[in-house]
C-alpha cells in the first residue's frame, strides 16, 4: 500500500485514501479532432515499467487531484504536484535525472 | 507406536491432563501440546487423506510447514475447516475430525484412486475429460467437485469477533527466535520503536531444539539466553513484544500485515478471537528462520515418514516419541542432532542413512561415540508400509535402487537440507540467488523490496538469510538490528554480537532424487507435495510435454497449490524440473512467494465490519415515519428506500397498484430526499454546466428547472436530472440517488484537473435538505390547504421553481414531474423533513393522501415513457438512441461526450433504439428478455435484434408494459417481435410509442 504526499493538504496519505486517476498530462481532444488523436486520448496509455506520471485524488481527505511522479517497478516516488500543470515541473524532473539518468516518458525525458 | 516419553518435554505440563477428541473420540493430552502432539502422544499417526489419491497421511512437521494434519475444528458457529494440527495449540474439550476421507479415516473408499494413479497422472483434468464435451459440465465435474476438496465450507454464522489494530513502528522484527531477539535487542539499543513478532506461544524458535549440551551463548544455555533476553527486552519502554501473532505478508511502502491469534488456544475466553495487525513499518527485519526440506525417496508420503527436525521437536518440546525405532536419512549434518535425541530418549536409531560418501563431521562422531551406525553414501530404496512405516529397504545413493539392506522399524527421520523462509522478503519485490555451497535459494541483499526513498526497507536476519550456524545467526542478525534500527532514525551504538560455539559442520551435499537414478517405478511412488498428491514423475511428464517455466510446471501439476503453498515441495520440485530440463536450478527460479505467509482467518480481515456496521445504511430524516408504517424496503446506493408501503393483509404488488392508482386519481406523497443535489455556483457555472450537459444550461432563466442529461467523454450516458437556475451565479443540479458522489466527484475532477481557472464552486448539499414529492390531481388542494405561497399555475407554472413558506415551513418548491401528474416537489431544510411530511400527510388525508414507493415511481414513469438511469442505460447506451436528440444541444460547439458520440459507430444507423413494447396478450414480458430476428449468428444461436430494458404491470391500462431497445425500432412501429423467455415460452409484443399514458402531458400541466 502506497504512500503519497498530499500536495495541497501537506497529509503523508495512505493509499486507502486516495484514489488512481490513472495517466497524467493527457492532453482532451474534443469535437473537430481527428479519429486517431481522439482515439489516443482516451485510451492509448503508455502503461511504463519504470518512470510514470499518474493523477491521484486525495478523496478521502482533502479531496484535491494532484500529480505523482513515481517508479513503477521499485515504487520509488520521486515527488507529488499540483494537478494544475500540462507537464512535470522542473523541480520533478531534475529529481529523477538524479535518480534516473536519462529517463523517458512520452515526450518527456 | 508413538508415545509419551517420561523424559524431555520442555514445553507441556505434565501435572495437569486435558481431555479433547479426534473424529470422536476421546484422547488426553497436556497443557503446552498442539493438536499433532497430543495425536501422536496417543499414537495417532494417521490424520488424513491425501487430495487426488486418497493415500494415508501422518503428520510430517511441527509447524507451519506441516502439509498433511489438516482437521476440521469445533462445531457450529466456530467450526472451521483445514486447520493445521501442528499450529494449534490444545485446550480441555478440543473437537477435531479428519478431512478428505469415506466413510472413516481407516476405511476410506476414494482411496481406489491410488490404484487408478496410472490414469490420473499431471494434467489429467485437461487429458481424460475433455470429450464428449457436454459430459464435463453434467458429468465429470459433478463427480469431481464431490471426491476432491479438502475440509467442509462452515454452515452457521462465525460465533466469534474480531478486530483490526493500526500501528507504526520504526523497526518490526518478524520471528521470535534468537536472531529476532537479538536483531530486536540490537535495534531497540538505537533508541529505536521496535515492534517484534513471534507466530508460535514460545520465544526462541528452534534454538533450545538443537543446542547441544556445550553449546552457549554469551555463556549461557540457548533456553537461558532466550529467557534472559525476552526479560531484557520487555523491560524496555520502546519495544513491543507480541506472541501467537504471524508476519503474514510485506507490501508497498512498509506495510505489514500481521495475525494475532487471541483465543484460539483458549476458546472460552473474552475478547475478540484473532487481531489483524496493519502495521507501517520503517525497516523490517525477516527473521523468519528456515524450513527443512524433505527428501525424495519411494514411499516418502506414507505415515511415520517425518522431518527429522520435527521429530527431534516433538521429543524434547513435548515428550512424544513418534516411534520406537527410528531410521534416519539426510545429506546433512543436523539430522545426526535427532538421532543424538532420540538415543537420548531411549529410543532406538538402527541406523542413519547418509548420502555423502564422506558422512559427516563432529556430529557423525557423536552419533557414532553413542553406538549408533551409519551407512554413509547410502539412500533409502523404498520405504514399506501402508497406514504406517514397517520397514525400509537400504541401497546405494549413487545406484538405481538395487536393496542392498531391510530395515524394520516404524518411523524415518528425513533431512534433506534447509530452505530460508523468504516468503517475506520476497511479497513486495526482494530478489534471491541459489548458493550452491549450501544448496538453498538465500535473499539477494543488493537487491531488497524498495520503499518511497527508493532504498530497502527490508532485511532478512539469521537462517532466513542462509546463516545457519549460530555464530552465523547472531552476527547477521545483530548488524541486521544496528542497520535497521539506524535506517530508522536510531543512534548508531558499538554493540557486539554475544559469543556463541562454534558447530564444525562437514557441507551439505544436494540430493534431489533417491537414489540418484532410481527407476521409474519407484519415482511414481515419490512424493514432492503431500497435499496435492504431486511425484517427481508427475513434474518429469510436464516438463517432458513442454511446461518448462516453473509458474506452468506449478499450474499443471498442482505442484505447491495446496493450503500450504508448497513450503516442503517447492524447492524440491522445482530441482527435479531443472534436472529434467538440464539447467541449473537458479535458471528454473522459483515461482511467486504470496501474502499471507500462512492462511489467515475470514473473520480477521473482516475485523469489525460485519452487521450493521459493514455498510453504513443512510437514513432520510423520513426514514423513521417509513419505518414505522411497514415500508418494504430497496437498496438504492447506500441508501434505503421504501418500495411499496403494504398495509395488513396486502400483498407487494397489490400494495404498489394501489399506490399507483391513488396518485394518478387523487394524491401520492414520495419522499425524494435521496435526489443527488448540488450547488454549482460561480461566474462561469453556466459555461462549466454547458460543458458538462449535452443540452444548454447558461440560457436557462433565474427561476425555471431544465431537464438534462450527462456523458462520459465516451458518448454513453452517466446521469440525468432537473437543473434550476438559483441566481445567475448559482444553479442547483439534481443527480439520481446513486449518483450524488460520483456526480460530485466528476464535476470536481474537470474544475480541477481541466478547466482550473474557472471559477465555479461544487457543494453536495444532498442531506441538507429534505425533499418530497407531492403529486397527483389533489396535490395543490393540499398544498392550499395548507396556505402560505402562491402554488397557483399561474404564479408557478410547469418547470418554475419558488421560494416561499408553505404552512409552517420555509420550502423551495419546484414543478416538476416524473410521473406525469400535476407534482411539486419540495425541498425543507432536513430537520424540518420529518414534521413537514406529517403535516403533508394530515394535511392530505382528506384528498385522499398516501405515501407512495419506488416501484410505484417506477411505474408512472415508464408509463410516461421517461427513462431511468441503470434502467435504459448500461454504460453502453448514448442519449441518440433513447429517442433523446431534443436534450442534445445544436449550437454548443462541444460538450462532454460529444466527440464520443461522433465515431462512426456511434452514429451507426443500425443501433438498438428506445421503443416502446406491448404484448399481443397483455402479459408482462420478462426483464431482460432478447428480441429474436431471423438467422443464425456465428455461434449457431439465434440473431438478437434487440432487449427488454424495463417491463410492468401497469395498473393505468390493465395491462403489461415494457420499453426496450430495438435494432432500427422506431421505423418499425406495429410490427409484432418475439422474445423467447428462459421459461420456454415465446413472449410476443408489438413495437410502439414509448410514452403509454397522456401523451400530450395534459394532466402534468395544469
Amino acid at each position: 500500500m502506497l504512500i503519497l504526499q498530499c500536495p495541497c493538504c501537506g497529509v503523508m496519505a495512505d493509499e486507502t485514501e486516495l484514489a488512481a486517476g490513472g495517466e497524467a498530462h493527457l492532453k482532451r481532444f474534443g469535437p473537430g479532432s481527428s479519429d486517431d488523436d481522439f482515439e489516443s486520448y482516451l485510451f492509448n496509455r503508455v502503461n511504463p515499467k519504470g518512470v510514470h506520471f499518474e493523477r491521484w485524488r486525495h478523496a478521502y481527505g482533502c479531496g484535491k487531484w494532484f500529480h505523482a511522479a513515481r517508479c513503477t517497478a521499485t515504487l520509488e516516488v520521486f515527488g507529488t504536484y499540483s494537478a494544475q500543470v500540462t507537464e512535470p515541473p522542473q523541480e520533478i524532473r531534475d529529481k529523477i535525472s538524479a535518480r534516473r539518468p536519462g529517463w523517458r516518458w512520452r515526450e518527456f525525458g | 507406536m508413538s508415545t509419551r516419553l517420561t523424559g524431555f518435554g520442555r514445553l507441556i505440563d505434565r501435572s495437569k491432563p486435558l481431555r479433547f477428541t479426534f473424529d470422536g473420540k476421546w484422547m488426553r493430552g497436556h497443557p503446552g501440546d498442539t493438536l499433532a502432539s497430543a495425536l501422536l502422544a496417543n499414537d495417532q499417526m494417521l490424520v488424513g487423506r491425501s487430495f487426488k489419491y486418497h493415500r494415508p497421511r501422518g503428520i510430517v512437521a511441527s509447524g507451519a510447514e506441516e502439509p498433511n494434519a489438516l482437521v476440521n475444528l469445533g462445531k457450529g458457529g466456530r467450526f472451521e475447516p483445514n486447520q493445521r494440527a501442528t499450529t494449534t495449540e490444545l485446550f480441555e474439550g478440543l473437537r477435531a475430525e479428519s478431512q478428505n476421507r469415506w466413510p472413516s479415516l481407516d476405511f476410506d473408499i476414494g482411496s481406489v484412486n491410488t490404484y487408478l494413479a496410472r490414469f490420473l497422472p499431471a494434467g489429467f483434468y485437461y487429458k481424460m475429460f475433455i470429450h464428449p464435451r457436454p459430459f464435463w459440465k453434467h458429468v465429470y465435474e459433478p463427480f469431481i467437485r464431490q471426491s476432491a476438496g479438502l475440509g467442509r465450507a462452515p454452515k452457521d454464522r462465525d460465533g466469534d469477533t474480531y478486530e483490526h489494530f493500526h500501528t507504526h513502528a520504526d523497526v518490526l522484527v518478524i520471528g521470535g527466535g534468537v536472531a529476532g531477539l537479538q536483531a530486536a535487542k540490537a535495534a531497540a539499543d538505537t533508541g529505536a520503536r521496535v515492534f517484534v513478532l513471534e507466530q508460535t506461544a514460545h520465544w526462541g524458535g528452534r534454538a533450545p531444539v538443537d543446542a547441544r549440551d556445550e553449546d552457549r551463548i554469551a555463556g549461557q544455555g540457548a533456553a537461558d539466553w532466550v529467557a534472559a533476553t525476552v526479560a531484557e527486552l520487555e523491560a524496555m519502554p520502546n519495544v513491543t513484544l507480541r506472541l501467537r501473532c504471524m508476519g503474514a505478508g510485506v507490501y508497498d511502502h512498509g506495510y505489514v500485515l500481521a495475525y494475532e491469534r487471541l483465543r484460539d488456544h483458549a476458546p472460552d475466553a473474552t475478547g475478540p478471537r484473532h487481531r489483524l495487525w496493519r502495521i507501517r513499518a520503517k525497516q523490517i527485519i525477516s527473521a523468519t528462520g528456515a524450513i527443512e526440506r524433505p527428501l525424495s525417496f519411494a514411499g516418502n508420503d506414507i505415515p511415520g515418514v517425518m522431518l527429522a527436525s520435527a521429530v527431534r521437536d516433538y521429543v524434547v518440546n513435548y515428550a512424544v516419541s513418534p516411534g520406537d525405532r527410528t531410521v534416519i536419512a539426510t545429506n546433512n549434518d543436523d539430522a545426526y542432532l535427532t538421532a543424538i535425541v532420540l538415543k537420548k530418549a531411549g529410543l532406538d536409531v538402527p541406523r542413519i542413512v547418509d548420502a555423502r560418501a564422506q558422512g559427516g563431521g563432529a556430529l557423525m562422531e557423536a552419533a557414532k561415540a553413542l553406538g549408533i551406525r551409519v551407512d554413509t553414501g547410502r539412500a533409502i530404496a523404498k520405504v514399506k508400509g501402508g497406514k504406517r512405516v514397517t520397514k525400509v529397504q537400504i541401497c546405494a545413493q549413487a545406484g538405481e535402487g538395487g536393496v542392498l539392506d531391510e530395515i524394520a522399524c516404524d518411523a524415518v527421520a528425513m533431512s534433506g537440507g534447509w530452505s530460508p523462509v523468504v516468503h517475506l522478503w520476497s511479497h513486495c519485490g526482494g530478489k534471491l540467488f541459489w548458493d550452491d555451497a549450501q544448496a538453498m535459494f538465500r535473499p539477494d541483499a543488493a537487491h531488497p523490496p524498495t520503499g518511497a526513498d527508493g532504498q530497502g526497507f527490508v532485511t532478512c536476519a539469521g537462517a532466513a538469510s542462509g546463516a545457519l550456524d549460530m555464530a552465523h545467526v547472531l552476527e547477521d542478525a545483530h548488524a541486521a538490528g544496528l542497520a535497521a534500527g539506524k535506517a530508522a532514525g536510531g543512534k548508531a551504538k558499538r554493540t557486539k554480537a554475544p559469543e556463541t560455539t562454534a558447530r564444525a559442520d562437514a557441507p551439505i551435499e544436494p540430493v534431489w532424487l533417491m537414489p540418484q537414478g532410481a527407476k521409474v517405478e519407484l519415482r511414481t511412488k515419490t512424493w514432492l507435495d503431500f497435499q496435492n498428491d504431486v511425484k517427481v514423475s508427475d513434474v518429469q511428464l510436464a516438463a517432458q510435454e513442454g511446461f518448462e517455466s516453473v509458474e506452468h510446471a506449478k499450474r499443471y501439476t498442482t505442484l505447491g497449490m495446496a493450503t500450504d503453498q508448497g513450503k516442503l515441495s517447492n524447492i524440491n520440485g522445482l530441482a527435479i524440473l531443472s534436472d529434467a530440463l538440464g539447467q541449473p536450478i537458479p535458471q528454473t527460479g522459483t515461482t511467486t512467494f504470496r501474502p499471507p505467509y500462512t492462511p489467515i482467518s475470514m473473520g480477521a480481515i473482516g475485523g469489525e465490519a460485519r452487521g450493521v456496521v459493514f455498510q453504513p445504511i443512510r437514513r432520510t430524516p423520513i426514514h423513521g415515519w417509513h419505518e414505522a408504517h411497514g415500508a418494504d424496503w430497496e437498496p438504492v446506493g447506500q441508501w434505503r428506500r421504501p418500495y411499496a408501503f403494504p398495509r395488513k393483509g396486502e400483498s407487494v404488488h397489490d400494495a404498489v397498484m394501489r399506490e399507483v392508482k391513488n396518485t394518478r386519481e387523487a394524491l401520492g406523497l414520495l419522499d425524494a430526499s435521496t435526489l443527488g443535489k448540488l450547488i454549482v455556483k460561480g461566474p462561469d457555472a453556466g459555461k462549466f454546466l454547458d460543458m458538462l450537459y449535452t443540452n444548454m444550461m447558461s440560457t436557462l432563466p433565474v427561476g425555471k428547472c431544465r431537464y438534462g442529461l450527462m456523458c462520459t467523454e465516451n458518448g454513453f450516458l452517466t446521469d440525468d436530472g432537473v437543473v434550476a437556475r438559483i441566481d445567475e451565479d448559482t444553479f442547483l443540479c439534481h443527480t439520481t440517488t446513486g449518483g450524488a458522489d460520483r456526480i460530485h466527484a466528476h464535476m470536481e475532477e474537470w474544475l480541477q484537473t481541466e478547466w482550473w481557472d474557472w471559477k465555479v464552486y461544487v457543494a453536495n448539499v444532498t442531506e441538507q435538505f429534505a425533499q418530497v414529492a407531492v403529486v397527483g390531481p389533489n396535490a395543490r388542494k393540499v398544498l392550499e390547504k395548507l396556505g402560505g405561497m402562491d402554488v397557483r399555475a399561474e404564479a408557478l407554472p410547469f418547470m418554475a421553481w419558488a421560494d416561499g413558506r408553505i404552512g409552517d415551513f420555509d420550502a423551495r418548491v419546484y414543478r416538476i414531474s416524473f410521473s406525469g401528474e400535476l407534482s411539486y416537489e419540495i425541498a425543507v431544510r432536513a430537520s424540518q423533513g420529518l414534521a413537514f411530511w406529517e403535516a403533508l400527510m394530515e394535511a392530505g388525508a382528506e384528498f385522499g393522501a398516501m405515501p407512495y414507493g419506488t416501484e410505484a415511481l417506477h411505474i408512472m414513469r415508464a408509463e410516461k415513457g421517461f427513462i431511468m438511469i441503470g434502467d435504459e442505460t448500461d454504460g453502453t447506451v448514448i442519449p441518440q438512441d433513447l429517442g433523446l436528440d431534443w436534450a442534445i444541444s445544436k449550437k454548443k460547439a462541444d460538450y462532454i461526450g460529444k466527440r464520443g458520440q461522433e465515431r462512426a459507430h456511434m452514429t451507426d444507423p443500425g443501433r438498438w433504439k428506445l421503443v416502446g413494447l406491448e404484448t399481443v396478450d397483455g402479459s408482462v414480458l420478462p426483464d431482460g428478455a432478447y428480441a429474436v430476428g431471423e438467422g443464425l449468428n456465428a455461434n449457431g444461436q439465434r440473431v438478437t435484434i434487440g432487449r427488454v430494458t424495463s417491463t410492468y404491470f401497469s395498473p393505468t391500462l390493465g395491462r403489461g408494459i415494457a420499453m426496450g431497445l430495438v435494432k432500427h425500432g422506431p421505423d418499425r412501429m406495429g410490427e409484432v417481435i418475439d422474445f423467447p423467455g428462459t421459461d420456454g415460452k415465446t413472449y410476443r409484443a408489438k413495437i410502439v410509442d414509448p410514452v403509454f399514458h397522456d401523451k400530450e402531458g395534459a394532466k402534468q400541466n395544469v
